[in-house]
C-alpha cells in the first residue's frame, strides 16, 4: 500500500462528498411535499387585477347592450361568492369541498403514512402500494370514479340517506390528498436523524413509545408546512368538480353568463375575477406556509 | 446460571461482524469487570464504535457472544428492553430530545419505561443535572445548551435509568476543545463513583488517567491492550507504535 489514499476508489464504506447531505436533504422535501409548490407574491395579484380592469374595458368597447360589464360582473358577484339567499354554493361551497376533503384526506393519510413505516411488510407493502397509487393518478379522473361509481343515495334500515353531489366530490379530492398526506408523514418520519431512534432504543423505549413520544412529536412542525402547501393545491383543485355540476363557483360563473345571453365579451371578465377571487383566498395560505416553512428550517 | 459480582460484568468472546463484504470485528475478545473503567482505542474505522454498540444490541453480531451480568446479548429471545435498562448508552451526537427540557428530557424513561412514581423521578432528575454540574438548566431546551452540556444532559439521563454499565461512544468527539474537559470531569466523577464504564475514544491523556485497562483495535482485531501504564510505556507491536506516535 502507497499511502493512506491509494486505495480510496475500492472501498466499500459509504462515503459521504461535500455537499451531498444537503442535496439529499432537498431530494427528501422535494419527495415530502410532491414536487409542487405554491409560490404566489402580491405582484401576482395586482397582474390579476389589471387583467381585469382590461378585459372590463374591452367588453366595455364591444358593449351591444345597455348595461355595462362593471354593473353585470357586480350584480352576479354575491351569486358567484355564496350561490342563492341560504344556499351553500359558489365560492362558499369551493371552500367547503375543501376543508371537508383536507380534514377526511388528513386523518386517512396520517394513519397510510404510519402504516408506511410500520415493521410488517404486508402493511409496509400494502400502504405503499395504496399511496402510490392515488398519489399518481390524475385527480379528475379519481374525481370521475368516485363520483359515478356512489349511488346517488344509500338506504340504511327504512331510512334514506341521499348522497349530495358535493359529498361525492369531497370523497373523491380527499383520496389524492390522502395519498400525498401519507408521503408528509413517512417523508418527516424518515428525515429525522437515525440518532434520535437509537437513543430512544438505548434507553429502552418500545417502538411505540418511541414512535408517540419521540419521534411523531418532533414530526409535527415539520409537516405543517407541507400540509399547508397541500391544502392551498386542494383548493385551487376544487373547480374540478364544477364538470360534475357541483353547484360551486365555476359551475354558477356559467350559469350567471348564460343568463346574460352568453354574451361573449363577458367571458374574460367573469373567468378572471373568479382567479381574482381564488387569489384572496390562497395568497395568505400560501405566504404564511412560506414563513412557517423558513422558521422551522432555522429551527432545525 | 446465576451471576455474582466476581465473574465478569460484560464478556465478549470471538466476537465477529461484517457489514455485507466489509469484516469489522474478527474474533474480538475480552471481559470487563464490575467498577472497571476500560477504553477502546485505535484508528477509524477499526471497529471500535461497532463493538461497543454491540454490547447494547443496537448492532447485532455474526458470531461469538457477548454477555452482559451472565446474560447473552445476542439470544433472539432475549428481551432487549431488560438488556437496555442494564446498560447505559452515551453516543457522540448526544441525541437528547429536542423537543423536551433537559429535565423532561431526563425523567422521561423512568416515568415511561420504568413506570417509576413522577414525583420520585423529578427529584431525582434535579439531582442529576446537579452531579453533572447543571443547577439551573433544568428548563432549557438542548437547543439553547452548548455541546458540552447537551452532553452532559445525555450523561443525566441514561443515569436516570440507574444502569450498571455505561457506554461512551466517542462523546467528547463533536464537542469544541474547551467543552471537552468538563464532560470528561463528568465521566471521571462517575468512575470515582464506581460505575463500570466502557469508553470508545480518541482522548489518550484521558484514558491514560483514567482507564484501568486500554485495548488498542485495528483492522477488526485487539492489537495490544493492557494497563495505562504498561501500554504507553512500553507498546510492542508496531502498529500500536506508530498509532500512538501519531497521536501523542
Amino acid at each position: 500500500m502507497s499511502g493512506p489514499h491509494a486505495d480510496k476508489a475500492k472501498t466499500d464504506l459509504p462515503v459521504l462528498m461535500p455537499g451531498a447531505a444537503r442535496l439529499r436533504r432537498g431530494a427528501g422535501k422535494a419527495r415530502r411535499e410532491g414536487g409542487m409548490r405554491v409560490e404566489l407574491e402580491l405582484w401576482h395579484g395586482l397582474v390579476l387585477l389589471v387583467t381585469l380592469a382590461v378585459a372590463l374595458g374591452v367588453a366595455e368597447a364591444s358593449q351591444h347592450a345597455t348595461e355595462s360589464p362593471w354593473a353585470v360582473l357586480l350584480r352576479w358577484m354575491p351569486f358567484i361568492l355564496w350561490g342563492q339567499e341560504g344556499q351553500w354554493q359558489g365560492f362558499a361551497l369551493n371552500i367547503i369541498i375543501s376543508f371537508c376533503a383536507m380534514a377526511l384526506g388528513t386523518v386517512t393519510g396520517a394513519a397510510l403514512g404510519l402504516m408506511q413505516i410500520s415493521l410488517l411488510a404486508p402493511v409496509r407493502t400494502g400502504s405503499w402500494l395504496l399511496t402510490q397509487f392515488f398519489r399518481n393518478s390524475p385527480w379528475l379522473v379519481l374525481l370521475f370514479t368516485i363520483m359515478l361509481l356512489l349511488p346517488f343515495e344509500i338506504r340504511i334500515g327504512d331510512t334514506i340517506v341521499p348522497i349530495p353531489d358535493w359529498v361525492k366530490a369531497v370523497i373523491g379530492f380527499s383520496l389524492p390528498v390522502m395519498a400525498n398526506i401519507s408521503e408528509v408523514v413517512r417523508g418527516a418520519v424518515i428525515s429525522l436523524p437515525s440518532g434520535q431512534w437509537e437513543s430512544a432504543e438505548s434507553l429502552a423505549f418500545t417502538r411505540a413509545q418511541t414512535m408517540w413520544m419521540i419521534i411523531l412529536p418532533q414530526c409535527f412542525k415539520r409537516m405543517i408546512p407541507p400540509w399547508m402547501n397541500w391544502y392551498s393545491i386542494l383548493a385551487m383543485a376544487t373547480p374540478l368538480c364544477s364538470i360534475m355540476g357541483v353547484e360551486e363557483s365555476v359551475t354558477l360563473t356559467q350559469q350567471a353568463m348564460s343568463s346574460e345571453g352568453g354574451r361573449p365579451e363577458l367571458l374574460a371578465p367573469f373567468y378572471i375575477f373568479l382567479l381574482v377571487i381564488f387569489f384572496v383566498y390562497i395568497y395568505p395560505i400560501a405566504r404564511w406556509t412560506v414563513r412557517l416553512e423558513r422558521k422551522y428550517t432555522v429551527m432545525i | 446460571m446465576t451471576w455474582d459480582d466476581s465473574q465478569p460484568m460484560v464478556s465478549i468472546k470471538d466476537v465477529y461482524k461484517s457489514f455485507g463484504k466489509l469484516q469489522v470485528l474478527k474474533g474480538v475478545s475480552f471481559d470487563v469487570m464490575k467498577r472497571e473503567v476500560i477504553c477502546v482505542i485505535g484508528p477509524s474505522g477499526s471497529g471500535k464504535s461497532t463493538l461497543i454498540r454491540c454490547v447494547n444490541a443496537l448492532n447485532t453480531i455474526d458470531s461469538g457472544s457477548i454477555t452482559v451480568e451472565g446474560q447473552e446479548v445476542h439470544d433472539p429471545k432475549l428481551d432487549k428492553l431488560e438488556l437496555r435498562k442494564k446498560v447505559g448508552m452515551v453516543f457522540q451526537q448526544y441525541n437528547l430530545f429536542p423537543h423536551k427540557t433537559a429535565l423532561q428530557n431526563v425523567m422521561m424513561a423512568p416515568i415511561h419505561v420504568l413506570k417509576e412514581d413522577k414525583k420520585k423521578v423529578e427529584e431525582r432528575a434535579y439531582e442529576l443535572m446537579k452531579k453533572v454540574r447543571l443547577e439551573g438548566k433544568e428548563h432549557n431546551y438542548p437547543g439553547e445548551l452548548s455541546g458540552g452540556q447537551q452532553q452532559r444532559v445525555a450523561i443525566a439521563r441514561s443515569l436516570a435509568m440507574r444502569p450498571d454499565v455505561m457506554l461512551f461512544d466517542e462523546v467528547t468527539a463533536a464537542l469544541d476543545p474547551e467543552t471537552v474537559k468538563e464532560v470528561l470531569n463528568t465521566i471521571q466523577e462517575l468512575a470515582d463513583d464506581g460505575m463500570t464504564c466502557m469508553l470508545v475514544t480518541h482522548e489518550m491523556g484521558f484514558a491514560r488517567e483514567l482507564a484501568d485497562h486500554i485495548y488498542f483495535t485495528d483492522r477488526g482485531i485487539i492489537v495490544e491492550h493492557g494497563p495505562p501504564d504498561t501500554f504507553f510505556k512500553e507498546a510492542k507491536d508496531p502498529r500500536t507504535k506508530e498509532f500512538l506516535s501519531q497521536i501523542l
